[in-house]
């Protein structure tokens, strides 16, 4: 099973974000900010990350340049959830190494097409 | 897919209401230069996620509303623009236009705001130019040449890997699309320097003209710079696709890769949404669940324990019986506390709404006042808690208008101009104790008599002030149809009096008490009980009937010595108790109960309202936790009883209201009730 760690600091978000993926038969891990996504991170192998960019302590971009520094997270596709409003979050989420992103505000249709595109 | 999204609106909802205390907190911090480099961050983030929120579950005006202050907030941000008084307010003003669309919303609206359109011109105007809403997120076709087929080279840079993009999935999605692979290119594998972790692959496709342009690059959005990309129409047919040795293998692996996986992409449908009132929630701290969990696992052990002594009848079956219920009996409890545990929450849910209000206020009266909160962390039920809100913002306002004096009067009298506003909350004993203080001009006995006597309060009637204690004096605020304002002010006098204040702390169980010091402060202590749903109670005999009298009111219990009643005229009895002369009252004649009384009359001494009373009785019994079931909603409310239990053995058990019966008391007392002020 695919299995996915999300990290956001909106409840309402991972809440959707883990029930349409796991509906859809995901293996679904949530954290509810960077620093814990990378701690759980550490913990297990995951197959796909998806993370907000605005958290506390360690955003979406610190998280990402993180994780590509971890052995086991070189090639994970990793997507960021960002705003149509700031491009240029995209082009830094890229610099830090992230696959690609998804844009907010989503549904959860878009989430899973997202997903099944890099699954 | 249809996905049941109301469920996570409301999640969202709860979430914006957090947000929102938030972003009102931190403006409010930045206002009062209190702000560090945090909070800046944390107001942004706060308005970033109510945006984001928003626009997913189907609030697009709050989005766009809430996308103008997140903009206006990013500047501030980046440093792009400093903070002033006015933004601050503006943006004050916008969290509310934000609190009334999350209201809407709560109540099944779209989430829209009468304000909106007013102050969304103003942040636009202060972002200085009319600020289109949210990019339109469509993207531009451009029209080619029709009809040719497409040509595409897709060479990948080698480190494209190490962004988590497979050139596999591209190929896939382009298959999807319709392109096919014609050619791989290997050249770049035959590198004298191979490394596995780099791309060595190039691809060429083909097909049909009419995929749209812009589908096929979107598919190549991620890895912008990570690739070579060239699109071209071809106009003479394709020419018949050169392939080496090994490449029919790597199309086959491209191409099966491209077979759309059915497999959990139709999620199970949810049922659809039924339209109801929003649910009540609460959020419950991860641990006490887990406590919750243990607790009925030693539960679960404690009764298969019990259940393996069915049927013995060995020498040690009592003593292992006694055991296990000893046991049960603590699991029951501990159980019990979890439970209510749950219903537990921190006093800042109600604290949390001063900082904005006392600033308000304050600015409104031209005060200055500086707000204190100690203690924020204390738990209480979310009942008590939800019902002590409108009380206590009565009785800030009141604090704030009455109490805290203009600066100038301040200074006059050597204070500092500023006054300071003080709401802390302890735990003390069984009880939640809440203070309100200022220091204040503090209360004027004098003044307060003069009022009562000119409203004709009933209680001042052939009365002189000196036969009332100080705390019956501020008691007199509390009576029906008083005003200390001078002229009814547009804050203190909205109809809502003091004594409605007074009657819902009594109806919450609680009591609530004043000190002050003329020219210094005053303070008001409410007492509330932890909780609603349980009591420590003392069960006491009159005659053949058994009552429950709350241990929380009870001072001490003695054996009634008939020489120490004094019979006052009208068949008022008192009786000497120490220093103190307490009225008291028979609860057989009282409550009109059934049967002869004991021999020997016992004297229950309670206090409510710090005012005490002697309840005499026929027998103290047990003391024992009971669960309050409402008489109000299971019959009707009855004076002197606050509600009714169930003991062990099944029978229905009513608790004494101490404070009704005290203040019933004290209106039938005549004249001597003064001696027995607290």
């Amino acid at each position: 099973m695919t299995s996915i760690l999300a990290a956001d600091d909106s409840a309402s978000i991972r809440e959707m974000v883990q029930f349409t993926l796991e509906s859809a038969g995901f293996d679904v891990q949530c954290a509810e900010d960077g620093a814990k996504a990378l701690a759980i991170a550490q913990t297990r192998q995951f197959d796909l990350v998806i993370s907000d960019v605005n958290m506390p302590n360690l955003d979406g971009i610190g998280l990402t340049k993180a994780l590509r520094a971890l052995p086991g997270y070189q090639f994970t596709p990793i997507l960021i959830l960002t705003t149509e409003s700031s491009p240029e979050k995209k082009a830094e989420g890229k610099g830090a190494g992230a696959t690609g992103w998804i844009i907010k505000p989503f549904n959860p249709d878009t989430l899973l097409k997202t997903v099944n595109k890099v699954r | 897919m249809e996905l049941d999204m109301d469920r996570f609106r409301q999640i969202f909802l709860q979430e914006c209401a957090e947000n929102l205390e938030v972003l009102e907190a931190e403006l409010l911090a930045l206002e009062a230069g209190l702000a560090d480099d945090d909070s800046i961050n944390k107001v942004f983030r706060a308005a970033h996620s109510i945006k984001g929120g928003a626009g997913t579950f189907g609030l697009s005006e709050m989005s766009r509303f809430t996308h103008h202050l997140e903009t206006l907030l990013d500047e501030l941000r980046s440093g792009q623009r400093q903070s002033t008084p006015a933004l601050v307010a503006l943006m004050l003003k916008a969290t509310d236009v934000i609190a009334q669309m999350r209201s809407d919303a709560e109540a099944g609206g779209n989430g829209s705001s009468p304000n909106a359109e007013d102050i969304s011109q103003q942040l636009q105007a202060a972002l200085g130019k009319g600020e289109a809403a949210l990019p339109d997120t469509a993207v531009a076709t451009t029209a080619t040449t029709e009809g040719a087929d497409w040509q595409l080279e897709f060479v990948p840079h080698a480190d494209m890997l190490a962004s988590g993009n497979d050139p596999v999935r591209l190929l896939r999605e382009l298959a999807e699309l319709g392109m096919q692979v014609k050619q791989c290119n290997f050249g770049r594998l035959y590198d004298a320097d191979y490394d596995p972790q780099l791309c060595y692959l190039s691809w060429s496709l083909t097909g049909p003209g009419d995929i749209d342009e812009s589908e096929i690059l979107e598919i190549f959005d991620w890895v912008e710079g990570e690739c070579d990309v060239n699109l071209s129409r071809q106009t003479t047919a394709s020419p018949a696709p050169v392939l080496t040795d090994a490449e029919p293998l790597a199309v086959t692996a491209a191409v099966s890769s491209a077979q759309p996986q059915p497999v959990a992409s139709e999620p199970p449908k949810a049922a659809a949404p039924a339209r109801s009132a929003p649910e009540q929630s609460i959020r419950i701290d991860i641990r006490k669940i887990d406590q919750l969990i243990n607790l009925v696992g030693e539960l679960v052990i404690t009764q298969s324990m019990l259940a393996s002594l069915e049927g013995t009848d060995g020498e040690d079956t009592q003593e292992r019986l006694a055991r296990g219920l000893s046991l049960l009996k603590s699991n029951t409890k501990a159980l019990q506390e979890s439970v209510l545990g749950i219903r537990m929450l921190p006093i800042s849910f109600a604290f949390n709404r001063f900082p904005r209000l006392v600033r308000d206020i304050s600015q409104q009266l031209g005060k200055d006042v500086t707000l204190k909160m100690v203690g924020e962390h204390t738990e209480l039920d979310k009942t008590v808690l939800e019902r002590i809100g409108d009380p206590l913002v009565h009785m800030v306002r009141n604090a704030l208008d009455h109490g805290i004096e203009m600066p100038d009067a301040r200074r006059n009298n050597g204070k500092d101009a500023g006054g300071t506003l003080t709401l802390s909350a302890c735990h003390e004993g069984g009880n939640v104790v809440i203070d309100i203080e200022d220091d204040g001009a503090g209360l004027d006995k004098q003044k307060l008599w003069n009022k009562a006597v000119e409203k004709d309060l009933a209680i001042t009637r052939d009365r002189r002030i000196d036969e009332f204690s100080d705390a019956q004096i501020y008691d007199l605020i509390f009576a029906p149809g008083f005003s200390t304002a001078a002229a009814v002010s547009d804050l203190s006098g909205r109809g809502v009096g003091m004594d409605v204040v007074k009657r819902n702390i009594s109806d919450l169980g609680g009591s609530v008490e004043i000190t002050s010091k003329l020219g210094k402060g005053t303070r008001f202590r409410i007492r509330l009980p932890l909780t609603m749903a349980i009591l420590d109670g003392q069960l006491v005999a009159v005659g053949e009937e058994l009552f429950v009298i709350p241990l929380i009111n009870i001072v001490e219990s003695l054996k009634l010595d008939t020489d120490c009643l004094i019979k006052a005229g009208g068949g008022v009895v008192f009786y000497q108790l120490r220093q103190q002369t307490l009225p008291v009252v028979w609860l057989s004649e009282l409550l009109g109960t059934r049967g002869e009384p004991g021999p020997i009359p016992l004297l229950c001494v309670v206090e409510a309202a710090g005012r005490k009373l002697g309840l005499v009785v026929d027998a103290l019994l047990a003391q024992q936790q009971v669960v309050i079931k409402s008489l109000e909603q299971n019959f009707r409310r009855l004076p002197g009883i606050s509600g009714a239990t169930i003991l062990g053995d099944g029978q229905v058990c009513l608790i004494l209201d101490v404070p009704g019966l005290v203040a019933r008391r004290m209106a039938q007392g005549g004249k001597a009730d003064a001696v027995t002020a607290a």
